[in-house]
This record gives structure tokens, sequence and C-alpha cells, in this order.
């Protein structure tokens, strides 16, 4: 039946061995939009989508998804998901539309339509040149999109995407932020995990933070950065008898009299808020004419995220060049 | 067109009870366009087989029958039953990559029976072994076997061989979907599969081990296998090589209850197994 939530998980609890993966998650997915599950590794992330897309069973909580509950009627959810894991699960030594047919046709679909839509997915996805190579030759960025590709051969009303960028270099990442717009133009719902706080703010609409199996902040991109906090500015002048004159310069940008910090290692760094402090910072160090062997705008990472909703330094959580892979489930 | 959401204007078929074979006949035509592409994958069931027999043959022959000649009727048999079950390993090595590399995951997220992947794969490995016993029978004649009954008992035992192969898959694939790596499917089935065809009939008469010896293995399958294609394939004439005067019913109806109960105990495990994979 027609309802205005597309993924309602509630209270999900699952447990493996002697680890608590999840520890009683709810969250809601409403229909046409994209939720941003962000955590470090081993938050729960995983386990929480596989239980989604009715792969594993939850030892207690409930979840409907596309209007049907997924331990009761499993199959009526799979008719209606798409699900692409963070490892990309194409038959390596089939080619791109052997994998997407083969997939048409588990799916019901006549040959003929099979094969019509395998070519048209990988036109969307632009791979119809690799289209007869095999997966096995693709790249990375490649195989993700095959991977979308084959999660969406059926037309989902909803996809899970598992972590869809870990992996990839910055500009296939951006690729993928495309494609997934371009999924939810056409009126998919979509539910994301990752790791980076950078993602879930390009995507989604909402966004669940998730750590030790916990939702512990559930709020649209928006509000989670201001909760978050400003970006950093950092400067380091080349000659220390300029500090006083860099000092002066980034205390009259900083975020609502926010303090300069101590120089750590002859390096400033002041919160700001918006790139403009950083045009603003420059202009004024040339007009000094004073030279900085470094100068840095930080983003907030993830794990300021975690600092300031936990106040605990998450050691799991990952640094911007880290791609490590999660191996929670 | 590419409108996703509600409406699903796809062109399906329905769902109902045929769903079942028509998936797992998808899925058996992706491993054999897999096996046509890699035909190196084939080694076990071709250039081994042939290895074996050579071998066996010309070490075995002149000590156990007097001749090579005179062991080939028992030989060919032998390493047909022998290669069935060590071929068999390949099917678990094939679940356990599939698992490993996400597939299952996919396959599992789809509206399809959960037998169908399991079914599939059995069903894309008749082509193997339709293969290795074709090349079996093809070395045996080069060597001067000779099928001495008629084709309609050569053609049953060609079928009896494959169901046995079929059946027995669902060991090994059970062992793919429970060990944590190939290497430890490739271990764990050959470890299994060395007592069951070497205390067998497959190269020597059973009447030469010691009696616990001769017991387990005059009640190993694989010995009525070989001794069903025995009987099917020789001559009675030959005699002492058949060794059952030509009395095919017998072995072919334990071959065959053997059979049921590899799928019995096996198939349902394994279909467990493939369900509770996290």
């Amino acid at each position: 039946m027609p309802s205005d939530i597309a993924v309602e998980a509630d209270g999900l609890v699952k447990s493996f061995k002697d680890t608590k993966a999840l520890k009683g998650v709810s969250f809601q997915v409403p229909r046409g939009t994209v939720l941003g599950v962000l955590g470090p590794n081993g938050a729960g992330k995983t386990t929480a989508v596989r239980i989604l897309a009715t792969l594993l069973r939850p030892d207690a909580g409930r979840a409907i998804v596309a209007g049907h509950d997924v331990v009761k009627h499993p199959s009526e959810v799979r008719k209606r998901v798409g699900l692409t894991g963070q490892y990309a699960s194409v038959d390596e030594e089939l080619t791109g539309r052997e994998n997407l047919v083969m997939i048409g046709e588990l799916l019901n679909m006549r040959p003929s339509i099979a094969k019509g839509r395998a070519a048209e997915l990988l036109d969307w996805f632009d791979l119809s040149e690799a289209a007869d190579k095999m997966a096995k030759n693709y790249s990375g960025g490649m195989r993700r999109r095959l991977d979308l590709a084959a999660s969406l051969t059926g037309h989902p009303e909803i996809v899970f995407l598992d972590e869809p960028t870990t992996g990839l270099d910055p500009a296939k990442r951006e690729d993928m932020w495309d494609v997934v717009r371009d999924i939810v133009a056409r009126g998919t719902s979509v539910l994301l995990t990752t790791q980076y706080l950078e993602e879930a703010d390009a995507l989604a609409d909402d966004i669940v933070v998730i750590n030790h199996g916990e939702v512990i902040a559930h709020d649209t991109a928006e509000r989670l950065k201001r909760v978050v906090g400003s970006q950093t500015l950092r400067v380091r002048p080349a000659e220390p008898d300029t500090g006083d004159a860099v000092r002066a310069i980034l205390a009259d940008v900083a975020t609502d009299g926010a303090q300069v910090d101590q120089p750590r290692n002859g390096e400033f760094s002041v919160p700001v808020r918006g790139d403009a402090a950083l045009a603003d910072v420059v202009g004024r160090l040339r007009a000094a004419s004073i030279e900085v062997t470094e100068l840095s705008l930080m983003l907030p990472s993830l794990d300021e995220v975690f600092f300031t909703l936990t106040g605990e330094r998450n050691r799991t959580a990952p640094g911007a060049s880290d791609a490590t892979e999660e191996v929670d489930a | 067109m590419t409108t996703a959401g509600a409406t699903h204007e796809v062109a399906v078929i329905p769902h109902g009870p045929t769903d079942v074979l028509r998936h797992s006949w998808v899925l058996a035509k992706r491993s054999l366009v897999k096996t046509w592409r890699t035909p190196e994958g084939l080694i076990d069931v071709t250039l081994s087989p042939i290895m074996f027999t050579l071998l066996f043959a010309y070490i075995f022959g002149g000590a156990i029958s007097g001749s090579v000649q005179d062991y080939l009727p028992l030989l060919v048999t032998g390493i047909i039953g022998q290669n069935i079950a060590f071929a068999s390993v390949g099917i678990g090595i094939q679940l356990n990559a599939d698992m490993e590399k996400g597939i299952f995951d996919r396959f599992r997220s789809l509206p399809i029976s959960r037998i169908a992947p399991l079914f599939g794969a059995v069903l894309g490995d008749v082509v193997r072994y339709v293969l290795l016993i074709s090349i079996m029978v093809g070395t045996g004649y080069a060597l001067g076997f000779r099928v001495g009954t008629d084709i309609w008992h050569f053609l049953g035992g060609v079928v009896l061989a494959i169901i046995f192969a079929l059946s027995l898959a669902w060991g090994p694939m059970l062992i793919g979907l429970l060990a944590r790596s190939q290497r430890a499917v490739q271990g764990i089935v050959f470890m299994t599969l060395f007592p069951l065809t070497f205390a067998s009939n497959a190269f020597v008469p059973t009447e030469s081990m010691p009696d616990w010896l001769a017991a387990f293995a005059n009640a190993n399958p694989l010995s009525h296998l070989v001794q069903a294609l025995r009987a099917l394939w020789n001559d009675p004439a030959l005699g002492t090589v058949a060794a059952n005067d030509g009395q095919w019913q017998s072995p072919v109806a334990w071959t065959l209850l053997w059979c049921a109960i590899f799928v019995a105990v096996f198939a349902p495990l394994a279909i467990r197994a493939y369900n509770r994979k996290a």
C-alpha cells in the first residue's frame, strides 16, 4: 500500500556472537528522499542495511520497507528494493551486459526486455563501450557503476547504497554522487551509508549518525553542521617574528570573536565560518607583506562530528585520506 | 523508459511455480558461459583423468590384472568414479568464491527462490561431467577398452554416473558454503574424497584388502557406482572382471539409494547454510 514512508526501522537489534552490532536503531526514510547513515567502521551501518534488504534477520525490532515487513514478507520487499554493497557484487567473469541481462531475467523480465533494459542502463552509466568486456577488466569506478546499474535493473522504489564511494578517488566519487542525484531525481528513495560527512552533506536530505550500534543524532545536514561547528583556518608564518601580525589578522576573521589558538609548531589556527574568510586572510596577509609557508581551510571531519556529539574522540573514525573498509557484518 | 517508482512498467513474466526452474536455468547459463570462457577450469575433467588413466594403467595394470589390457575394464570405470568425486570439489570452490565476492548477496536480495543459485550451479555442472565421461571412455577406447554390452546399457551407465555426480555435489557445496576460504574447501573436500576413492573397488579388487577395510570399501557409495558401471558396460563373458555376471540391477539400485541419501542429507543443510550466511 502506498505510504509516505519508504523505509521505517523501529528498534532494530542484532548481535553476532559476543558483539552487539545494533542496540535498538530506529529511523525513517520519507518517500523520494535520501537518508544518509553516517558512522565509522563497525558502527553497525552495514548490518542495518543488510537487515533492511532482507539479507539478515533482526534479533528484535521491526522494519517496514516499501510497505512490507522485512521478516514477514521478505520476497515482497525484494521485489521493490535494489542493493549495492560496498564490495561490488558483480560477476567478474561475465561481461557488464551479461551481468545486467542475468539480473533482468532473474527479475522475470522476458529475455528481449532484459536485453533492452541492460542496454539502457549501460548507456546511462557510461558503460556502453565496455559493455562486452569482462567485468574483471573494469576499473574500480566502472565496477561500482555496474553494481549500481544491477541494483536498478528492476526499477526499484528504494535503493540501498552501502558505502558507494569507499575506496574511490575524489573525482570518481563526484561522478558517483551525480549518479545518485540522478536516481533520486527519478523518484527513487535512497538509503545511503557513508563514512564521510562530506558525502552525506552532498547527497542526503536527512542524516542519521550511528556509533557502536546506536543512533546518536538524527538531523538535517545543515543543522548537523551547525552543531559540529565551523571550519578551521590554519596559517603558518614563514618568519616567527610576524606571528603577532598573523594572530591579529586571524582574530579579525574568527567566528564570533573566537580565540586564536596558541601556535603549535609555529602554526596558528582559528575557527571561521565560510570560504570568504580564506580569501580575506590571503588579501590581508599580502597587504601586510607577510609570507606564509602553510595556509589551509579544514572542513569539519567525521572525527569532529563524533567529538561534538559524543564528547569522546572516536579512534576508529577514519581520516580524510583513510579508505579502510568496514567489516562489521 | 527509465522511470522508477511505484509504477512497474516492466514486461515481466508473472511469478509462479515455474520460477524456480527458470531462475535455476538462468543461473546455470551463467556457469556455462564461465566454463566456456575459462576452458582451463576444465583441466580437472579432461587432462587430469587422462593422466590418471595412463599412470594407473601402466603402473598398476601388470600387478593387479596381469596386463594393461586386462586391467582396462576395471580401470576405466574406476577412474570415472574417482574423477567424478574429485571434480565435485570445483562446485564447492565456485560457491565459496561467489560468496566471498558478494555475488550471493546480490542473488539473495532478488525475489528469487533461495534454492535457485544452488540448483543452477549443479545444473551448470552437467556439462563438465558429460565431458569427463566422454573423455574417459575415449581414452579407454584408444588404449583398447571396449563396451561389451549395448548402447542402451552404455547410456544408462552415463546417466547413472551423472546423477551420482550431481547428488554427490551437494556435499562439497555445503563445505563451500561453510568454509572460510577456497583453500579450506579444497583441503576439506579432498581429505574426505581420498579415502572414499581409494578405499573402494575403483582400482583394486576389495578381496585383497583387510576385512575391516573391505567392509568399508564394499559399502562405499563410490564402489556401488563403479560396480554398476562395470555391470552395465563390461561384457559379462569377461567374468572375473565384471565380477557380477552382468547383474546390474542391484548395484544400480544401491547407487541410486546413495544418491537419494546424499541429496536428502546435504541439500537441506546446504540450503540452510546458504540462507543463514551473513
